[in-house]
């Protein structure tokens, strides 16, 4: 009888075991099975042939660093110094970096004794270290050189065009023009442009020292030209990150406004009526299920490009999660507390604000505050594709694939960002509804 | 002496009244308040939204339904072509979903170790616990557009950058949640483990994994939800799958509407599809825990 009892059991617990043993290692194989099947539909061994080491080299160095041009126009003659190549960054008249030295002849020292020479006449003298004098002559639409047939792999020549890259910057000529290019850690002109007179100065001859400019006074003035600095656009920044928290803050909360009287339609507790209620919960179903993304699309075409279209693109597809959220929460309402305020005398309406509505407000807004977080996020995606706030300033930046330090510098404020509205919800739910723990 | 004690009674009880009075008032003033800021924060937020909108809101009020009925009025029209459309954009779908179903899997690996790593009692190395919470933090914190647009640049267009991106995303946001949950383990047959001798990795697989494994999974399938949206979003700027189509049939100008409807269908459908998969699943995970 045991003996029975015990080898039945024991057939059991092998079975089990068997099927334990089934299950360990098939859901491993099964996710390994899947990802060998991706790593050949996304191609991944091509993907190496694909990337661009060279944007990646670029992109690595120029988050943390500018670069001067020194330019030499070869058609009148004229030499300008700019930073970033950019007419924003350009030295005013009569001024030039102090690496640049001589009247006649120009010369510009790169640094680790690598010297370039502007003569007349359009010529072209460098000195390298370890290699013999480079002389460059521009003519026409072509450069002449006097470099030998076989070439390091850091210069390349042509008829039309010799760029030569050393570790200290990068040095093209062709017919119509020779630039320099010197790279220096720091993200220049970030405080002010050269055209301020606060350019250079430290921050304690800004608060303490002689007043600067005769009009304004040290503080005042210094300010006004960060706040409207041409290179880094300090006000446009700031504008565009307050239409990113206002595509946020107008998306969530309409959805809420929106949301809480549909929600007691959908819930069975308060809206008798079966199709009403069925109505509801697929109006709810179809907003959300066509995605921010579609509704952003549709939308943009009736109103433009701006935040307003992403806030509306946000409350639509909020105002489907929160019906259904919100919905759940009001079925799950305790009828005691309903009951207790009707036993008062309490008419239907003050029903709800008294029975109902103080159950149910935490969980509204927890969900909210969390979801003002979260389209936070949402706003800056959705505006890189309708237009508006810092994503599109962010996607510009990108496209137009030359600062990258602008990009570094939207990518933080873009993390500074959501990370502070995730503090400031986590903040508004503590003081609003008690901490979780 | 009674008389006394009476009066006395009823003072306080007028004075409770009369407190209690003016804390309701207060209590009304300042939700009042509160209600006048938000209502005026909500108004002035609206007027400065529509200002900077390029077309205004009242004028494209009438508008909205113009466009929906132009794609489904030409859809309607070239309905006969519907079925070969969805089909000739049908892999394109595929490649959507199979973005966030990658990047998902991959999150959820990542998510799993940055909360185990994260988490009072179960850590490794207990030092670093605050720093895998704040790599947990800033991953969570960069939205998926930023990582997918600089990759794109670096990787060229397709998959594989919207996959990084939304992987690294999904990391960060699991991570948060898996080690709530972690935290709420029971410490037990971890101790028990320790006193066999098990490593650190015998005792999160055996001792905290199938306790953590039902919410886990739950928490996964929401995000896998979430993600699919998130990949049709980047394929919208460059990164492949069927929002790259969608832009490329909308085309800003005269776009192709019987194209558009096709995909609209099929993102709809999708959508819709993984949401009641995922919530009818998610609903069987936690009430099998109830019991």
């Amino acid at each position: 009888m045991t003996t029975v009892d015990l080898n039945a059991t024991k057939l059991d617990a092998e079975k089990l075991f068997h099927r334990k043993r089934m299950i360990g290692f098939g859901i491993p194989a099964a996710i390994f099975l899947y990802l060998a099947y991706i790593f050949f539909a996304f191609d991944l061994p091509g993907q190496a042939q694909r990337a661009d080491v060279v944007n990646a080299v670029t992109l690595a160095s120029d988050t943390w660093s500018h670069k001067v041009h020194v330019t030499r126009d070869n058609v009148s003659g004229e030499i300008s110094f700019s930073i970033e190549g950019e007419r924003k960054g350009r030295y005013p008249e009569g001024q030039r970096p102090d690496w640049v030295s001589g009247d006649e002849v120009l010369t510009i020292d790169l640094g680790g004794d690598h010297l370039v020479r502007y003569l007349s006449d359009n010529r072209t003298e460098i000195e390298l270290p370890g290699f013999p004098l480079i002389e460059v002559q521009a003519e026409g639409r072509s450069v002449t050189t006097n470099l030998p047939e076989d070439l390091p792999d850091w210069i390349s020549s042509s008829e039309r065009r010799v760029s030569i890259t050393t570790p200290e910057g990068r040095i093209t000529m062709t017919g119509a023009r020779t630039e320099v290019f010197n790279y220096f850690p720091g993200w220049e002109l970030f405080w002010f442009t050269l055209d301020s007179p606060y350019y250079g100065q430290g921050i304690g001859t800004i608060l303490f020292g002689d007043q600067l400019d005769p009009n304004r006074s040290n503080i005042a003035g210094a300010s006004s030209d960060w706040w409207n600095n041409a290179m880094w656009r300090h006000k446009d920044v700031a504008w565009a990150i307050g239409e990113t928290i206002l595509m946020a803050f107008l998306g969530t909360m309409g959805a809420a406004i929106l949301a809480l009287p549909l929600a007691f339609l959908a819930a069975k507790r308060f809206s008798p009526i079966m199709l009403l209620r069925a109505a509801t919960r697929r109006v709810f179903d179809f907003v959300r299920g066509v995605d921010a993304l579609i509704w952003t699309v549709v939308l943009a075409r009736a109103f433009g490009p701006g935040p307003l279209t992403g806030a509306l693109a946000i409350l639509l597809t909020d105002t489907g999660t929160f019906g259904k959220i919100f919905s759940e929460a009001l079925e799950n309402v305790d009828q005691k507390q309903i009951e207790g305020v009707s036993s008062t005398g309490a008419k239907p309406l003050q029903r709800y604000r008294f029975g109902v509505i103080p159950q149910v407000v935490p969980v509204l807004l927890a969900q909210i505050l969390y979801f003002l977080e979260s389209n936070t996020r949402s706003a800056t995606i959705i505006g890189a594709i309708t237009g508006g706030g810092i994503g599109l300033m962010l996607t510009q930046a990108i496209q137009t694939q030359k600062d990258w330090e602008e990009v570094a510098y939207y990518i933080i404020l873009i993390i500074v960002m959501v990370m502070s509205m995730d503090w400031f919800s986590g903040w508004l739910r503590g003081k609003l509804i008690g901490r979780k723990d | 002496m009674a008389v006394i004690s009476l009066s006395g009674a009823s003072q306080s009880v007028n004075g409770i009244q009369s407190s209690y009075m003016a804390q309701v008032q207060r209590r009304r003033l300042y939700g009042g308040l509160t209600l006048l800021i938000f209502i005026v924060l909500m108004v002035s937020g609206f007027n400065i939204a529509d200002n900077r909108n390029a077309g205004g809101f009242w004028d494209g009020l009438h508008q909205i339904g113009d466009y929906p009925a132009d794609v489904l009025s030409e859809a309607w029209e070239k309905r006969a072509d519907l079925p070969g459309l969805i089909a000739k954009y049908f892999p394109a779908l595929i490649e959507t979903i199979n973005i966030a179903a990658v990047s998902t899997l991959i999150g959820a690996i990542g998510g799993l170790f940055l909360s185990l790593l994260g988490t009072r009692g179960l850590a490794k190395w207990p030092r670093l616990i605050p720093l895998f919470r704040r790599i947990s933090d800033v991953m969570r914190a960069v939205p998926e557009i930023v990582i997918a647009l600089v990759l794109i640049f670096v990787l060229g267009g397709g998959p594989v950058p919207a996959m990084i991106a939304i992987s690294i995303h999904t990391a960060g946001a699991l991570g948060k949640m898996f080690s709530e949950v972690a935290e709420n383990a029971d410490a037990k047959p971890v101790e028990g483990l320790a006193s066999t001798g098990a490593t650190w990795s015998q005792r999160m697989l055996l001792g905290v994994f199938p306790q953590i494994a039902p919410n886990y999974v739950s928490y996964t399938l929401l995000r896998f939800e979430i993600n699919i949206r998130a990949s049709a979003i980047l394929g919208f700027v460059g990164a492949g799958g069927i929002g790259y189509e969608l832009r490329n049939a909308m085309g800003w100008g005269q776009g192709r509407f019987d194209d558009a409807a096709a995909i609209f269908l099929l993102l709809f459908g999708t959508i819709v599809f993984f949401d009641q998969l995922s919530s009818r699943y998610r609903n069987r995970l936690t009430d099998g825990q109830s019991h």
